[in-house]
This record gives C-alpha cells, structure tokens and sequence, in this order.
C-alpha cells in the first residue's frame, strides 16, 4: 500500500547494517544499531504490528544503546576487525 | 557511569527530559487497555528514564533516586504481585489467574477481568523496571569515571 | 576470500527473495491463518478471541485481552525469565567485582 514509504526505509536500513558491520570505531557503530532498530520498528508499524514496534522502538533503540555504550566505555572503543 | 569530558549541559538536558519520560511510562502501563501498550513497554520506558539520569549525573546523582540495594525487592513486588493475584483467584474457588474470582465486591465478572488485568500490568511494569536498572548497576564498575 | 565471502552473501540474498516471492500477500483477508476453519478442518482458535474480547474483559485492545487474559500464564513465565536474568547478572558481575576490589 506505502510501498515508496517502505521501499526508502529498506534502503536506510540496508546502509546503516553495513555501515554498522564497517566501521572502526565501536561508538559509531553502536548508534547506527539503534538506527537500524527505529527503522526497524518504523517497518513494523508501517506492517500494522503497533505493539511489536512500539516494543522494538523501546528496547531495541532505547535499554540495549545504554547497555552497549556502557559496554564500550569499560573495554577498548577501537575494533581490531 | 560518567564520562571524562564533564559537561552540565548533559546533566541539565537530562533533568529536563527525564520525568516526561517517566510520566509516559505511567500512561503507557496504566492506558494500555486502549492504546498499544503495556506492562513490558512502560516498565521499560521507567528504566529509560531512571537509566538517562545514572548515565549522565554520575554515581553520587543516582544515588538521590532509586538506590542500588532497592532494585532487587522491586522486582520481587513485581513478579509476587502477578503471582498473588493469580493465587488469590485459585484460593477463591477458581483456576490459576482467572480474574473472574477475584474477591472485590460489587462487580460484574468482566470488569473483575478488566481490574485483574490492571494489577498483573502494574507488576509487569515494576519487575522490568527493576531488572533493567539492576542489570545497568552490575555492569558499571564502582568508579564515578568508567 | 573477501570476494568469496560477499558472493555467499549475495548469493543468499537471491534465494531468500526467491523464496519471498511465493509467500502471501500481506494483509489479504482470504489467507489461510485469517479464516475460520484451517485446513484440517478445525476452527481457527483465534477467531474466538476476535468475536469475544471485548465481550470477556471490556477492553477494546485486543493484544492485551490475549497477553493478560487468555494467556496470561504465558506472560508469567516470561516475566519469570526476565527475573532470572537479572538474578544471573547479579551474581556472575558482582562476584567479578569483588574479587576484583580484593586483589587491589
């Protein structure tokens, strides 16, 4: 029905995946997770799941940020990959 | 935890943003008989707001809100709450949660499945609340600076 | 290797959107899990949930009808494993910490 709508977030959510898995530094790749889990929950929504994606937008881009970057304070912020 | 580079400008975004939160994670739980939502989603905006403060104020902040040693009992008045409704309701005469049995006078036996699920949600919402905010003060070593 | 390694992808890729091609469309009233009666004949349990939860439990969400009411022991065990979870984190990091603040 939205399939422009839903064909743009693809595509972003296609860039931020790889951009996470490439890139050096650990911060940056930790908040283009919480990007791709908000267009995540945009595509469940966008679906007619408002529940799951209000679940997804809550813990996916809101607990598992703070717990990761907490996680990359603690340990080495450089990736040796 | 806090960071090296100490700015009050973070602490004061904070502050400001923090209680809204908090408050839309009440509506969340206790409206989520008519919008989406629920127990597992406002527990977790509760966590959020509590976890926003710890994140930018530092150890000495977090201690004026909910401190350390007060998560554990939360989450255990959480899952014992839904766990007592449910027994309340079996000592009454019917199955394990069945709202219908439940001993509040005066009401028809929908709404008493409308009020049950109002309390499980409550408990729902303080057990993730409280475990989310347990797990973060596990992780983060003792020092103000990690 | 490199190479290799992003045409197993790629190649991955093409047969999941090949497989994606035969599923049904989304949100088409005649597919089989929004009928009444399945296959084999049986009705549909959750065509009961859809007629009667507001009916049951005055509650027009209906997700929460089926999460609190009709499965509600469901929504307990997993509440269950949530409190494990913080339990376990509880001892396995608290007890590193200390053993840590010992040998200092």
């Amino acid at each position: 029905m939205y399939w422009e709508l839903e064909l743009i977030i693809f595509v972003f959510l296609i860039l931020s995946a790889i951009v996470a898995l490439e890139v050096k530094d650990l911060l940056v790749a930790v908040v283009m997770m919480t990007i791709f889990s908000f267009l995540v929950a945009l595509l469940f929504v966008a679906m007619g799941a408002i529940d799951v994606g209000f679940t997804e937008a809550v813990i996916g881009a809101g607990v598992t940020g703070i717990l990761f970057v907490v996680v990359v304070y603690q340990t080495s912020r450089k990736s040796n990959d | 935890m806090r960071s090296k580079f100490d700015s009050p400008i973070v602490l004061l975004g904070s502050r400001l943003l923090a209680p809204y939160i908090m408050l839309f994670g009440w509506y969340v739980i206790i409206h989520g008989h008519y919008s989406p939502g629920g127990g597992f989603q406002g527990g977790a905006l509760l966590a959020a707001s509590v976890l926003l403060i710890r994140i930018s104020g530092g150890r000495v902040i977090s201690r004026l809100q909910i401190q350390e040693f007060a998560t554990t009992p939360l989450a255990i008045v959480g899952v014992v709450l839904y766990f007592g409704t449910g027994l309340v309701a079996m000592i009454m005469g019917g199955n394990f949660l069945d709202y219908a049995y439940l001993p509040i006078p005066g009401m028809e036996a929908d709404w008493l499945r409308y009020t049950g699920m109002l309390i499980i949600e409550v408990g729902i919402g303080l057990a993730v609340m409280a475990i989310l905010i347990m797990i973060y003060d596990n992780m983060v070593k003792g020092e103000d600076h990690a | 290797m490199k190479a290799l390694k992003i045409s197993i992808l790629v190649l991955f890729a093409a047969v999941l959107i090949y497989a994606s091609a035969d599923l049904p469309m989304r949100g088409d009233p005649d597919n089989l899990m929004h009928a009444e009666e399945s296959i084999t004949g049986t009705t549909v349990k959750g065509s009961y949930f859809i007629q009667n939860a507001y009916r049951d439990a005055r509650t027009p969400n209906m997700v929460t009808v089926v999460l609190g009411d009709y499965r509600s022991i469901d929504t307990f065990g997993e509440q269950v494993v949530i409190y494990t979870a913080g339990l376990i984190t509880l001892l396995v990091l608290r007890v590193t910490r200390n053993r840590r603040n010992d040998e200092e």
